[in-house]
Formats: C-alpha cells, structure tokens, sequence
C-alpha cells in the first residue's frame, strides 16, 4: 500500500497528477482512492490531493492523514512546508523548487519563510526539482507536473512503460509526446 | 492544466473505472435510463450534470436555481420519465418549496435528487446536514460510501422511487463525491415512458387532497421504515461485539480503518431508519457509538427509542470526522494533530490575475461603500487586501439586504451601499429582489458582475450568458431590457478595468434619489483565450509606494528595489497601471 499526497497551489496542475497515478494504478491491478479539491481553495489558495493505491490490504478512507504519507509531491516550496506533517517517518518528499507568494506575503501581513527548504531537508528525505524549467525545455511549463511524475516514479513499483500507456490515457493525444519527453526527463533526474 | 485537459474516460471494453463520485452518479443515471436531468451548479455537486451531459441518451440542462430544477424534475416523472435534479445541500433550501410538496404528490416515474452536503465547509457557507430536510418533508434519503455506490444507490434510490411512489434523495458528501474509486459499468436500461393520466387528486395540492395524501405519505413511510430492516443496503458486519458502531457515509470508511475490530451497522438508507435492525445490533453488543458527520441524526432517533449510544458528546458537531478522531475519541488511541501550522503563512483563495472583480472592489473600497455582497468568486473580494465586502449570506441575499437597510435606515444610508452579485447569481435569485426594489420605490444601487460565466464552480454557462449546457447557443437574458420592463430608469453598462469611468458611473448613481442598475461587465479571466501581453515594472521609475499592491493581484510582488511582476501570472489586464502615478508598470512590447 502507498499512501500519496499532493499539494500545490490552484492551478497548477495537481489533479492531472492525481489522475495518471490513480489510472497506473487501477491498469495494475490495485484498488485506488483519489480525493480531489474542487470549489473555492482551486482559486489560488492550497490545493491537496490523496491519492491511496494498494494491492495487499483492503482500502475504505479516500483521504491520507498526519504521519500516513509514503510520498509528499509537493508543486511549491512552502506548500512542501505545509504539508510536511503529513510524511511517515521514513518518507519521501519530492518538492518543485518554485516559489508562489501567498497574499498575505504580498500585501506585507507576514513574510515568506526564507528557510523553508532548509526546515524541511532537516526533517525528511527531500528530493528537489525545477520542474517548470525542465518542463519549459520540453515545450511548455505546464508539463512540470508530468516531469514530477518521472521523479515519483522511481519510488513506485511500476515500470516506465506502464507509466508512459498511463499518461497516454490521460492526456489528450496532441500533448502526448511533450508529456512523455517531460516524464523521462523527470524519471532520469538525478537526485 | 487546460493545455492538456483532462481526457474523459474511454469507453473501450473497460468495464471498470476510477470515478468521481459525481461522475459515478451520472454514470448511474445513465444505466438507470433517466431521461431528463436539471441542476444548478454548486459545489461539490457541480460534476454530476456536467457528466450527464455527456450522454446524448438523456435530456440535460442548467436551469437557473434549484426550485427551477426540482420542477422540471417532478414535471418529467409525473409525465412519466425518470429524472433526476442535482444541486449542492443549500440548493435544497431553495428547491424546498416544491419538494416538500413533492413528496405528497408523489411520482409516476422514478425521481432522485441529488444532494451534496459539505461537512467541513471546503467551500459552503453552512454544514448543514441534508438528511434532516429529507426527514422532514418525509423522503427517503440513501447515503453512499463510495463510488461504486454512488452509482448502485442511486439505481435503488430510482426503485424505491416508483415502488414508494416518493421523490427519494441521494446524499453524498464532499468526501464522497470528490473522491475517486473503483466503478464497475454496466448497460444502460432503456425505460419506456410511463403512461400519463389526469389524476387531479393526487397531483393538484389543494387541501382537501393533500389531507388524503398526507396520509398516503405517513403510511408509505411506515412500510418503508419496515422494509429497511431487511434492505441489504442496510447491513451489519459483525466482529468483536465489545464495540458496535452505527454508522453511514463516509464515516463508515474511517470507522472500517479506525476500528478494526468493532462490528460495525452501515446505514445505506439513512431515512427511514430500520427501527428492529438498529435494536437488534445494539443487543448484542456492549457499547455502541454511533459515528455520523454532521448533525446526531441517528444518535437523537436511537436515544429516543431508549437505546443507550454516544458519539456527537464526544466529537461535536462541527467539521468533518476523520480516521485519527474517530481512533482518538473512541478507540482510546493518541490524538493526533491538528498539524502544526505555525510560522507558516497561510494560503487563502484570491481573485485570479486578471479578474474583473478586482477593479470594482477597488473602486467600491475607494469610495468607502457598505458592499451587500453574494455568493461567487466575488466574494473573494472580502479577503486581505480589498476587504471590500460587509455582507454575504446566500444567492441573492445582496438585493434584498441593501433594500433592507434602505429601509431601515433612510436614504443616506442608500447612497453608501450597495449590492453586488454576479451575473448566474442574479439569474438564480437575483430578479425577485430587484422586483421588489422597483415596486417598494426603492432608492439603491444595485451592481451586476457580469463576467459572462458561473465562475466559482469551474465555468458553467447560465442563462445570460447565451450558451446550454453544451455550449450551443441559445437566448441570453437582456438585463437591460429587463430592467427597463421592471421600470428601472438608470441602467448603465461599465467595464471594470476602465478605473476612472467605473468610479464616475458608481458616483452618480449612488447619489441619485433612485434605484439604478450598474452592469459591471467584462468576461471571466479564464475564459478569455488570448491573453494580454505580462507587464514589467521599471526599476528606475518605481518608487516602491505600494500604491499597485492594493488590488491584491497575486502576480505583483514587493521587493527591496521596487515591485516585481511574475510573467507566468500577469495576463496584462492593465489594472496596476491605472493605479502607478509614476508610469512605472509598462508593457515590454
């Protein structure tokens, strides 16, 4: 069983990420649980997917809790930060290094924490990536989230070509071949 | 993520599939050979017409409010197809008129309405707990776990539907109907349609046949109070008997993970309640819990029937139950959480780069207006830093409380306030207020938002938008011409990212000795295809006043020399350069 959680910021592309990684799942054979976010929080505000894969013990919650995640994959550095309670003890979290500033930052109410990489490689396995950047060289910045794909995939047990027939299932045919550039260059980063 | 869409799901020899809730629902509906489908969109119900939509089989539409929704629903079972209408819990409140009465008349074919509560508030205004509404206008209400029952259930709720001859309510959760699990498809079964008759009696509410009706209604629901003691969506999983918990939903779900051991009573029929099933279970074990999101429906029922349980003394009713509470509060395990936040700014939603909400609140905080808002994205204009709204209650709560102080409190008080809703809103309840301003000679500015769209719950068209459900065209509602038929006089069309002029237009007309109409129009920032060209601020001319700030657009930052703009946010709408006195922000072309 693997319990996974994504956090970002409206709009970056969380639920495509929930839904290639539900869809490799079930095509394996295992059951699935996917909790999405829709409504309001979509608007720019912290967005939080679960996503709970198994095929050795029965699932019933959709949603990972405090201290269950296997993987965080966080889109955002200090939603990384934020979502850091959710790591077991000896999980994993992939970060796209990037900053987004919450309004409260922008407006001068708080500030954005300067060390938030820092408070989290000191207290979980942290893997860091500039996924925009290399999804921007595969031909559009909005493929960053397939490259972490490539990233988390190596901390799975399903091979490259079940993950490249996933993505080809979900997205649309005309974006297939950058997706699947971005995912190998995800999946051959060196961490 | 709208490069890539979200492909739907392929049809192809795949008989099992990873499914929304909603989208589970509308697959049910499919199979259940519904014909006709109404809804207003609202969270987290939005997703299930969007899907029924999706089958040329049935008959879909957005219809303007959940009343509306209702009707058509009753009108199309009555003439004998079976419908179904879907809406978001406080939908219900305003579909509560003719469904109270619906279930009185009865059906001729099968009708489910879908409603979707939002324990929690993730993105509602109340938590309020559908099954109490079901209970009293005495509908049945089935309560799903998953997908998969999302889909069965609802095909139950359509037989239970004909052979009750009652409206029956599927109600999923946020939880529920956002989750996505493991859906086995079957074919659709076609439904020849029922045949129609004239039967004044039964489908005519005046008094002397609903007092016939209203006793079909208590014994129909005594029958089916009986048949749920042995209806298998009613089931008891039996283990250790030291613990017995009765539970439903998706407190089920973290009750099977929480409580391993404990036998436990999954009410699929959440009303009726199976009065003997519910007895015998509590005999035959030591404790029993009873574990519900929401309001102690269940509890208060079995405490009154003398059986002694607990559950809401120990987990209040606010918020939604999760795995680690119910392990917390009833298992005796470690609390654990809430997480721990601290030093870590939070992230709230705001208005999007772009938005067209964002120029108005800006003018209507410059001008120091009391702002009687409504339910939209707009009412994100009541964060940090425009903190530009004083009221926001349900759709179209806006007119009638800016009419309400008016009245109150005198025409000075009118021409510092004003209501503001955005254009799906004022279809859904917005037209009847405005009524009673004109006929109440009203003096009040009322603003329209009009960005084209039904924004907040992901962009569905509404009926002054000119396009259905599927993006064909049709009529667009003339609010003009619509005013003018009310006997408005002062209607005045503005676009919002035109700062001096909106400021101009909102001037005279909160200073008039009447009512007037500002529409407030430009079209949703997400829709627009082409967007503009990202502006630059010139570090030699900034002098890092702050004045562009203001407007609360996530893509301008303060920085120690000046403000920056993120060009992968900005989408050029030219607002902050309206506001640099210095000509500082520019384009680069």
């Amino acid at each position: 069983m693997y319990n996974i959680v994504i956090v970002g910021v409206g709009g970056q592309g969380t639920l495509l990420a929930s839904k290639i990684l539900g869809q490799l799942a079930m095509n394996n054979g295992y059951d699935v649980r996917v909790s999405e976010v829709h409504g309001m929080s979509q608007r720019g505000g912290s967005v939080v997917t679960y996503v709970r894969i198994s095929n050795d013990q029965p699932l019933y919650s959709s949603i990972v809790e405090q201290g269950q995640a296997d993987i965080v994959l966080a889109f955002e550095n200090l939603e990384a930060l934020r979502a850091l309670p959710y790591l077991k003890k000896d999980g994993t979290i992939v970060i796209n290094t990037q900053e987004i500033l919450p309004m409260p930052v922008i407006t001068g109410a708080t500030a954005y924490p300067a060390d938030c990489l820092a408070r989290v490689e000191a207290e979980a396995k942290t893997v860091e990536i500039n996924a925009v950047e290399i999804a921007h060289e595969c031909g559009t910045y909005r493929a960053a989230n397939v490259v972490l794909m490539g990233v988390v995939a190596k901390k799975l047990p399903f091979s490259v070509e079940e993950w490249h027939k996933a993505i080809e299932q979900c997205v649309k045919p005309k974006f297939l071949e950058i997706n699947l550039n971005a995912f190998d260059r995800g999946y051959s980063y060196n961490d | 993520m709208s490069l890539h869409g979200l492909a739907t799901p392929k049809e192809d020899n795949q008989l099992k599939q990873l499914l929304l809730g909603n989208e589970a629902i509308a697959r049910g509906a499919y199979e259940a050979g519904v014909r006709v489908s109404s809804a207003y969109p609202g969270t987290p119900s939005t997703e299930i017409n969007e899907n029924v939509a999706n089958y040329p089989e049935i008959y879909s539409e957005w219809a303007p409010n959940e009343k509306v929704a209702v009707e058509v629903a009753l009108g199309a079972a009555v003439s004998g197809a079976r419908s179904l209408a879907c809406m978001k819990h406080v939908g219900l409140n305003v579909a509560a008129d003719p469904f109270f009465t619906a279930t009185y008349t009865g059906v001729n074919a099968g009708m489910v309405v879908v409603v979707a509560d939002d324990p929690g508030m993730h993105s509602s205004q109340n938590e309020q707990d559908t099954r109490m509404l079901a209970r009293a206008s005495h509908a049945p209400v089935l309560d799903p776990s998953s997908s998969q029952e999302c889909k069965d259930f609802l095909k139950m709720a359509y037989d239970i539907s004909e052979e009750y001859d009652t409206p029956v309510i599927l109600r999923v959760t946020t939880r529920i109907a956002h989750a996505r699990t493991l859906v086995e498809l079957e074919d659709r079964v076609e439904r020849p349609l029922r045949e129609y008759k004239r039967d004044i009696k039964k489908y005519v509410s005046m008094p002397a046949n609903m007092i016939g009706r209203h006793l079909y209604v208590e014994e129909r629901e005594k029958k089916l109070a009986e048949a749920a003691n042995t209806l298998p969506i009613n089931k008891i999983e039996w283990a250790d008997t030291k613990v017995g918990v009765v539970t439903t939903g998706a407190a089920y779900n973290y009750v099977k993970e929480a409580m391993p051991t404990a036998s436990v009573l999954k009410l699929g029929l959440a009303y009726p309640m199976p009065r003997k099933l519910i007895e015998e279970f509590a005999s035959k074990v030591e404790t029993l819990y009873v574990i519900e999101d929401m309001e102690p429906f269940y509890e208060d029922t079995i405490k009154a029937w003398g059986i002694k349980c607990s559950g809401k003394d120990l987990t209040g009713v606010q918020g939604e139950l999760f795995m680690h509470k119910i392990a917390n509060k009833f298992n005796g395990e470690e609390p654990v959480g809430p997480m721990n936040t601290q030093g870590i700014p939070a992230r709230p939603p705001v208005l999007c780069p772009g938005c067209p909400h964002r120029g108005l609140y800006h003018v209507l905080g410059k001008l120091k207006l009391t702002v009687c808002s409504d339910i939209g994205c707009y009412t994100l204009g009541a964060l940090p830093p425009l903190s530009g709204v004083d009221t926001c209650v349900c759709m179209g709560a806006s007119i009638g409380m800016a009419h309400g102080m008016e009245k109150a409190r005198g025409h000075e008080q009118a021409k510092k306030t004003v209501a503001v809703l955005g254009d799906s809103t004022f279809c859904h309840s917005g037209l009847t207020g405005l009524l009673n301003m004109a006929y109440n000679r009203a003096v009040g500015t009322v603003i329209v938002a009009d960005n084209s769209i039904t924004g907040m719950t992901g962009h569905q068209n509404n009926p002054a938008n000119g396009k259905d459900i599927h993006g064909d065209p049709t009529v667009a509602l003339d609010i003009v011409k619509l005013c003018d038929a009310m006997g408005i006089k002062h209607v005045r069309i503005v676009d919002p990212f035109d700062l001096k002029e909106l400021e101009k237009v909102v001037r005279e007309e909160t200073e008039r000795d009447e009512l007037s109409v500002i529409i407030s129009r430009r079209p949703c920032a997400l829709i627009v295809k082409q967007p503009g060209i990202p502006y630059v601020s010139d570090p030699d001319k900034c002098r890092n006043c702050g004045m562009c700030l203001k407007i609360g657009c996530p893509a301008i930052r303060k920085t120690e020399t000046g403000v920056a703009i993120d060009p992968t946010q900005c989408v050029g709408c030219g607002l902050c350069q309206q506001l640099c006195h210095f000509g500082a922000l520019h384009t680069e072309a």
